[in-house]
């Protein structure tokens, strides 16, 4: 029966990844703007607090100024790296949308996924701990003992419970 | 006036301290049961009282600074910054909430209506309705402290104090605050977070009384739902104002005001779904008073951090201060809740454990972790510049490229929980359940990846993954796999209710409905949240094009052409502005005209764009008028293709409407007829075992 439902899934995955593939090799994709792109990687230095890319201030003193910048950066063929380490050169580390990647700044970045993963953890090993794991509870055996399927008692509590007494989600 | 309303507050001020301590001295009288001279319930009955006079003392107090807008008292200092002769009469109600005083006015007064709202219905339980009213009293205390002492409204010019004259008009209100969503959308943003004050002094007091089962959560139930749905209105309304306002052809920026009142919604929409393992099961307990813990503690933190100053946000014009009173209050508050929490912890067991790591509990333990992961991301964020400053040195940038790259796949993979969670039974399941329920949301996932690739959508540009077209694509898949999950669950409950009534599906899924509002309104709010995500994937397909116009000079974005057929100026006594004409053609036939507008505002001398939008269920075209180039004379027009945008404030329509769905109580069924008994129902069970 296991092995059934198995076979079943894999197969599925194995149609729609190919389905995938297929529309993938569609076409071809359009070429995308570096300026574009590493204009919203910049703020823009008038305090309006929005992206180079998104400043949208007639006459602001900073935009156009910063978008030369990076226009000639970019004509001078230099990377996306050095082009941003100009910008820091000239602005300060403010003048980054996002944290680098480097020092303290990796932090920012880790921090988010590292407390993600721990209270994962943590939620997996508290529901072990309840028994739900072990089969401390409720076993496989003692749930069809009680009733053919969880589904199937639930279904059967919802119809009473929507059918007769109220009852809540 | 301002003698009046400075009077109404120090007199609220009193009432609020009163009934903290009278309310607290009865409160200990009654546990400990010791014999005093007066009544503790006589006692506790005038504490209440107080607190319904403080309301009445509040309300003076926020009338008299309304009036004085109107009477364009410029004696005040507070009307001479934030009002003028010229303002129009609805934002001069607006000019009450446009200023850091008068926000916490406005904070004060809604305190007081939720409390006098409370103090009215105490007799559904005395002493908890007691002891929930004396804590909100604490928070009073603390809101009409600062008022008093720290940022007070009616503060008089020093100039005139000294004698001088009071000047003939006043500064007028900001530019950007002159818009009419923004003379709803703070009070409804802070009817959200001074509502969640109700729960949490519902909470702390039952957890203070060791209040006997989970009769706290059903009564304060409406209460935060109510809460909810406004803070939910309150972001929406912001969304779309600084979507119309700003100009910048987005809604939402990752300003720390924002992330602000995004933190306390993400706390709160977590402790919505885990109360219900509490009154289902009798669990987490200890975790749902922590979050609505939690919840009230981060409104104010969103306050301390924006209006204090501690970061800088384009919210900066309310900046004052009051940081450290803030700072202050919320440790006594943290305080109390850790005491009062270890000392009444063992009131807090849950009474049964989780069975298994797929069921609806589980589910609901995920969707809580998810949510507050959200809820930690941003607010790292918006905390990490300050923690950057402190430990090297340097301020960094925490903006949206942060942001996109950490919230967005949480968000998404809790949208996977909003359509998995439902389809799970409470305790445990099997694998063929899951199957069963699970074939129809993939299929849907799968047909919609591929028809999305099918129709261009990309998730690689230049040999390269890019990140918005994925998620996008992501968003779009899962969000039709969810509504399917969704819709399959009406259609099952709707054609056992059809078949056992003999009525259509619609009817059925009406009566469905109303039989279990709760459940089926949450799916509703549900279905709001995946049309939002859609909405929300769309801004990855956002075109622009900026360029200099001309008499007859054309544009051309997306399907439509713009021709400029003019410019012209205008003037009223609170503005000048000039605005573009532009026609807009489809398909080389003129559709309509659109007049994109820049103002200068007269009192305050500042500029403000005004955009013109015309809307779509399939895209928005945006358009700015920038000004005028300063060395070709030119007007300089900035246009967007903005898709699925109205997905968005449709998707809270939607949400509103499940979440009122959800607050009507459920019917019962009235007729013994419509009643099944328990071998019909396992017949029925059978039936849909093959054919849902």
């Amino acid at each position: 029966m296991r092995s059934r439902a198995f076979s079943f899934w894999t197969r599925a995955v194995e149609v729609a990844a190919l389905a995938v593939a297929i529309c993938f090799s569609l076409g071809a994709s359009a070429p995308t703007s570096r300026l574009n792109i590493l204009s919203h990687r910049l703020m823009c230095q008038c305090g309006c607090a929005q992206l180079l890319g998104e400043c949208d201030h007639v006459g602001c003193p900073d935009r156009d100024t910063e978008l030369s910048m990076l226009s000639t950066g970019i004509a001078a063929g230099m990377t996306d790296q050095q082009i941003l380490d100009s910008f820091v050169a000239k602005y300060g580390a403010t003048v980054l949308a996002a944290p680098t990647t480097k020092g303290f700044d990796l932090v920012a970045w880790v921090a988010p996924f590292a407390v993600f993963a721990a209270a994962l953890l943590g939620t997996i090993l508290l529901i072990r701990r309840w028994g739900g794991l072990g089969g401390k509870a409720h076993s496989a055996a003692t749930l069809v003992a009680e009733s053919s399927d969880p589904a199937d008692r639930e279904r059967l509590e919802r119809i009473r419970r929507e059918t007769g007494a109220n009852d809540g989600f | 006036m301002a003698a009046f309303g400075s009077f109404c507050l120090l007199i609220a001020l009193v009432l609020a301290a009163y009934n903290l301590l009278a309310g607290s001295v009865a409160l200990r009288l009654i546990a400990t049961g010791q014999p005093a001279r007066i009544s503790p319930e006589r006692l506790a009955d005038t504490a209440r009282r107080a607190g319904i006079a403080g309301f009445i003392a509040v309300s003076g107090a926020a009338f008299a600074l309304v009036w004085a807008a109107f009477t364009n008292d410029f004696s005040i200092t507070y009307i001479l910054e934030h009002s003028n002769r010229a303002l129009p009469i609805p934002y001069k109600f607006a000019a009450l909430w446009s200023g850091q005083e008068g926000s916490l006015l406005l904070w004060a007064w809604l305190l007081g209506t939720y409390g006098f709202i409370l103090r009215l219905r105490h007799k559904t339980d005395v002493k908890l309705y007691a002891y929930a009213g004396t804590i909100l009293a604490g928070v009073q205390v603390f809101f009409l402290l600062v008022l008093n002492f720290a940022a007070p409204p009616f503060s008089l010019l020093p100039g005139y104090v000294a004698g001088g004259a009071i000047p003939a008009d006043g500064n007028g209100l900001n530019p950007l605050l002159q818009y009419p969503e923004m003379v709803i959308h703070p009070p409804m943003l802070y009817l959200g977070y001074v509502g969640f004050s109700v729960p949490f002094a519902f909470a702390l007091g039952a957890l203070m009384m060791r209040y006997p089962g989970e009769k706290w959560i059903r009564i304060t139930r409406a209460w935060t739902m109510v809460t909810w749905l406004f803070l939910t209105c309150g972001i929406f309304l912001g969304m779309h104002w600084a979507y119309a306002v700003l100009g910048w052809g987005g809604y939402w920026g990752w300003d720390p005001v924002e992330n602000a009142s995004f933190m306390p919604w993400l706390t709160g929409t977590a402790f919505l779904h885990s109360v219900m393992m509490q009154e289902r099961r009798g669990m987490m307990k200890s975790w749902n008073v922590w979050l609505i813990f939690s919840t009230f503690l981060l409104t104010m933190l969103g306050t301390t951090l924006t209006r204090g100053g501690l970061v800088s946000s384009v919210h900066a014009f309310a900046e004052s201060p009051i940081a450290t009173w803030f700072i202050v209050f919320m440790g006594i508050v943290l305080a109390v809740c850790i005491f009062t929490y270890i000392l009444q912890r063992g009131h807090l067991k849950t009474e049964h454990h989780m069975e298994s790591l797929v069921s609806r509990e589980s589910s609901f333990l995920f969707n809580n972790l998810v949510l507050l992961t959200a809820c930690f991301v941003i607010l790292w964020g918006t905390l990490f510049p300050i923690i950057s400053e402190y430990v090297q040195g340097t301020k960094v940038t925490v903006g949206a490229p942060f942001y996109n790259r950490v919230a967005v796949p949480i968000g998404l993979f809790l949208v996977f929980l909003t359509g998995v969670g439902p389809l799970l039974p409470w305790r445990a399941t099997s694998f063929k359940s899951i199957k069963r329920n699970f074939v129809l949301p993939v299929i849907a996932l799968w047909v919609t990846v591929i028809v999305c690739l099918a129709v261009g959508v990309r998730p690689w540009k230049d040999g390269a993954l890019d990140s918005g077209s994925f998620y996008a694509l992501v968003a779009f898949s899962v969000s039709a796999a969810v509504l399917t999950a969704i819709a399959s669950e009406f259609l099952r409950g709707a054609s056992v209710i059809a078949r056992q009534t003999r009525r259509n599906l619609f009817a059925a899924t009406w009566l469905l409905t109303r039989r279990n509002t709760r459940r089926y309104g949450g799916y509703l709010v549900h279905i709001g949240v995946v049309v939002v995500v859609i909405g929300l994937a769309g801004s990855a397909f956002n075109r622009s094009i900026e360029s200099e116009m001309g008499l007859h000079s054309k544009m051309a974005i997306g399907p439509y052409n713009l021709e400029c057929m003019g410019f012209t100026q205008d003037s009223n006594r609170n503005y000048s502005s000039e605005y573009a004409m532009l026609d807009v053609y489809q398909g080389g036939k003129k559709i309509y005209q659109i007049t994109p507008e820049r103002r200068f505002y007269l009192a305050s001398g500042q500029p403000q764009t005004m955009v013109a939008i015309h809307s779509t269920p399939e895209w928005d075209l945006y358009v700015v008028y920038e000004g005028t180039n300063p060395d070709t004379g030119q007007p300089i027009i900035k246009a967007f293709l903005n898709p699925l945008v109205d997905w968005i404030w449709f998707g809270l329509v939607v949400m509103v409407f499940g979440t009122f769905v959800a607050l009507v109580p459920s019917l019962t069924p009235a007729t013994a007829a419509l009643r099944v008994p328990a071998v019909r129902a396992v017949a029925m069970a059978s039936a849909l075992k093959g054919g849902d």
